[in-house]
């Protein structure tokens, strides 16, 4: 290989474009949850017209937080990440382009037709097979364009954070072609391959796998580059990195079926989705003591500089949910929490705690360098939006924490003669003020998201997109 | 399941455990030529992103070790290694039988007492209404409603219109084997201007307004079509749910709009059975509260 005349550079080119629709598509889909949770309150907000009903704005909210907002942070970051990392050039601008199209015209997709009621009645699985065949062919040019970059890497060892990535990459692939296999009838309809409480049990494979690899494994890469980056220190542990590696996505695997407690599914698959839920408490925790246990040495941060707080807060509620998680997974605790608002709880302490701040934290350290600033336009913004952020995370979390255990208490309270104590409506009748609360938190995580928005505006406008050379060999 | 099925789950399943095992027993151990505690391993990637190699800590250390030892006394405990029923013979269907067991001897008793009262004396006692109310809020209220008023398509409890007969015991066959009900779509048969005759005779049998020569060529057709199950005066017919049109009374509606839909398409009303959820002796009991709905008025 010859060495080109011009310097070689870095493609930001994709990575900000990603990372301004992560800003765009997390605000489209916190307003459609914000505005479903209204609809909690005040059923009368669907106005009558079919596209506004909880039930077809629900999905619309999940994929939009999830694919869309989620989605196009991990494919911002990761591509940042891998080149920067293996000190090359993405393998190919073409193919990362097409990601970038590719992935919009997903979404766009999902927006129109989830609303006009097209669905596979999936969770989280809920498009059409025409869309899921568009999602198959922009993955696997993520992944040819990922691993095609980190085979050419100038760099002896692949960095940690790339391990997240690439197991995030290579088991969303696994899990979306098997769980979407479907008989397609017409354009818009189809069903599923499979059957009964198979079926169910392949929809929490694909489920739980989903959180574990879409919302965990890639934003602990996300972490692992951010925030030792942010505070300047190197990893806590190495050693801590490959043990929680391991076996977190061998033990992931296996945790569907908490989600089919008590159902059709055989006990034996019940009794292994139990317990290896419990043992993925101390691999999830590993994430969290590497990224907390980094900063040591450097804790001042955590006053001066509001992008460190949103990563270290961000891990905090990493490791209360993965805490959460397993002790919901145990059967008693399930037949109490389960098909509860407590469960909404822990998914949101989850999303908007871990995914939602490490998301926002990565953005802010991570636009300024994208479009050749020292640092965001506002820093007091910043810390407003942590502010608002947290409050309104804790706002939401404490009121589903308060209502689902009142559903469970409610719903399994039976009188003297064995008749039950409350009928279902007086239990949602009870909901009202937690989901009045719960609506308002999420007003307040909205509202950072808007100050955001501004100071990436304030930030971008009239500053040149930036060019980063990639380091030659010594 | 068969002996592949149960072996292949077992490896898998401790070969997944042993594997994690080994995993942190091979990374807690140091070995030589590596990084100390406080030494970065000399790795640096994008100018200044290095890595310490600390020692696991040990209370994570333990904490892993102490959830694994848990899932293998679980597993030894209870269903989950395959074909293995575990130690406590624990099955869900064996707890969710015993816990019937208990509460059928438990509440078995308050039932039977109420089962064997005849309804009207049951419908007095207040203590069962109480009891039967209950029932009906778990059991009827989602479709009839908490006021048992019913809603579109769903009959009104309350009132004293009965579309299969409103005695105890046809109430009580209601609840245990439920009603379907069958109103053929007659819009092929009658076709448009059939349908708008029919439905001025039908709005004409309980006193409303409509088009004397409507109503007039809907008597002959009404004659033909609808009188075998709602009667020649349209007062219906219990014995086939055949609502009684003279009443004002409307399941789906009475406008002449929905009238003439349910006229054009038909209707299949279903009121689902409930022997086999609630038994005969909850029914009985529900039977008195639905039947003592409509003959509140008798008790002021």
């Amino acid at each position: 290989m010859s060495t080109s005349a011009t310097a070689e550079t870095y493609n930001y080119k994709v990575v900000r474009q990603f990372t301004i629709m992560t800003v765009v598509w997390g605000i489209v889909g916190m307003a459609v949850g914000v505005f479903i949770a209204a609809q909690l309150v005040w059923p009368e907000l669907n106005f009558g017209i079919p596209w506004l009903t909880y039930s077809r704005l629900r999905p619309l909210h999940t994929n939009a937080v999830i694919f869309a907002f989620g989605g196009s942070a991990l494919f911002a970051t990761s591509y940042y990440v891998v080149q920067r990392t293996c000190h090359v050039r993405l393998f190919s601008d073409k193919l990362a382009a097409f990601t970038f199209w590719g992935w919009q015209a997903v979404i766009v997709l999902a927006a129109v037709t989830l609303p006009l009621g097209y669905t596979t009645s999936k969770e989280y699985a809920e498009l059409e097979w025409p869309i899921d065949v568009l999602i198959t062919v922009v993955w696997v040019a993520y992944a040819i364009v990922f691993f095609g970059t980190l085979a050419r890497r100038r760099t002896p060892h692949i960095y940690v954070a790339n391990w997240f990535y690439g197991a995030f990459i290579l088991t969303i692939a696994l899990l979306h072609v098997v769980n979407s296999a479907a008989v397609p009838v017409s354009w818009f309809k189809s069903y599923s391959v499979y059957a009964g409480a198979i079926d169910a049990m392949v929809q929490w494979w694909y489920g739980h796998n989903a959180v574990g690899f879409f919302l965990t494994a890639g934003f602990l890469g996300m972490m692992y580059y951010f925030v030792p980056k942010q505070a300047g220190r190197p990893v806590y542990s190495y050693r801590l990195s490959v043990v929680h590696f391991w076996a977190l996505i061998s033990l992931y695997m296996w945790a569907g079926p908490h989600h089919l407690h008590y159902t059709a599914l055989p006990d034996w698959a019940q009794s292994l989705g139990m317990v290896f839920s419990l043992m993925l408490l101390a691999p999830s925790w590993g994430g969290m003591i590497n990224g907390i246990m980094t900063l040591s040495g450097a804790w001042h941060k955590l006053r001066t500089d509001p992008i460190i707080r949103f990563l270290i807060v961000s891990l905090s509620f990493y490791g209360m949910s993965t805490f959460e998680g397993p002790m919901m997974s145990i059967k008693t605790v399930n037949a109490l929490s389960h098909y509860t608002d407590w469960t909404i709880g822990h998914v949101h302490s989850g999303a908007l705690g871990w995914v939602g701040l490490v998301t926002i934290g990565s953005v802010y350290a991570l636009l300024p360098r994208l479009f050749g600033r020292e640092q965001m336009h506002s820093i007091k913004a910043i810390e407003a939006h942590f502010w608002l952020a947290t409050i309104g995370i804790v706002l939401y979390i404490a009121a589903m924490w308060i209502a689902g255990v009142m559903q469970g208490l409610m719903w399994r309270a039976v009188n003297e003669d064995g008749t039950l104590t409350y009928s279902f409506v007086e239990s949602l009748k009870a909901m009202y003020p937690y989901y009045t609360v719960r609506f308002l938190g999420g007003v307040l995580y909205l509202s950072g998201m808007l100050l955001m928005a501004w100071n990436v505006w304030k930030t971008v406008s009239g500053a040149r997109p930036a060019e980063a050379p990639v380091p030659q060999a010594a | 399941m068969s002996d592949a099925l149960s072996w292949y789950i077992i490896v898998l399943t401790l070969g997944n455990i042993a594997a994690c095992w080994w995993l942190i027993r091979w990374t807690a151990r140091p070995r030589p030529g590596e990084a100390a505690a406080g030494e970065t391993t000399g790795h640096v990637w994008d100018g200044d992103l290095k890595e310490y190699n600390n020692p696991l800590p040990r209370w994570w250390l333990g904490l892993f070790y102490v959830t694994i030892v848990f899932a293998l006394v679980y597993l030894a405990l209870y269903p989950g290694l395959g074909k293995w029923q575990g130690l406590l013979g624990w099955s869900s269907a064996g707890q969710y039988e015993e816990e019937m067991r208990r509460a059928e001897a438990k509440y078995g008793p308050i039932f039977q007492r109420y089962a064997s009262m005849p309804i009207v004396a049951l419908a007095k006692d207040e203590e069962a209404m109480a009891a039967g109310r209950r029932l009906f809020m778990t059991y009827c209220a989602v479709c009839h409603g908490s006021d048992a008023r019913g809603g579109p398509g769903f009959p009104n409890l309350a009132d004293e219109d009965w579309l299969w007969g409103g005695d105890p015991e046809s109430i009580k066959k209601s609840i245990l084997d439920g009603r379907q009900a069958m109103m053929p779509a007659w819009g092929k048969t009658l076709g448009e201007q059939g349908v708008e005759e029919v439905a001025a005779y039908v709005l004409s049998l309980s006193g409303r307004q409509a088009d004397p020569r409507l109503v007039e060529a809907g008597r002959q057709k009404y004659r033909t079509y609808c009188a075998s199950c709602h009667g020649a005066d349209g007062k219906g017919n219990p014995l086939m749910g055949a609502p009684n049109l003279t009443d004002g009374i409307w399941l789906y509606g009475g406008s002449p709009a929905t009238i003439k839909e349910t006229i054009r398409n038909g209707r299949k009303g279903r009121m689902p059975a409930h022997r086999a959820l609630l038994g005969e002796e909850k029914a009985h009991l529900l039977a008195a509260y639905v039947w003592s709905l409509s003959r509140r008025g008798e008790e002021r």
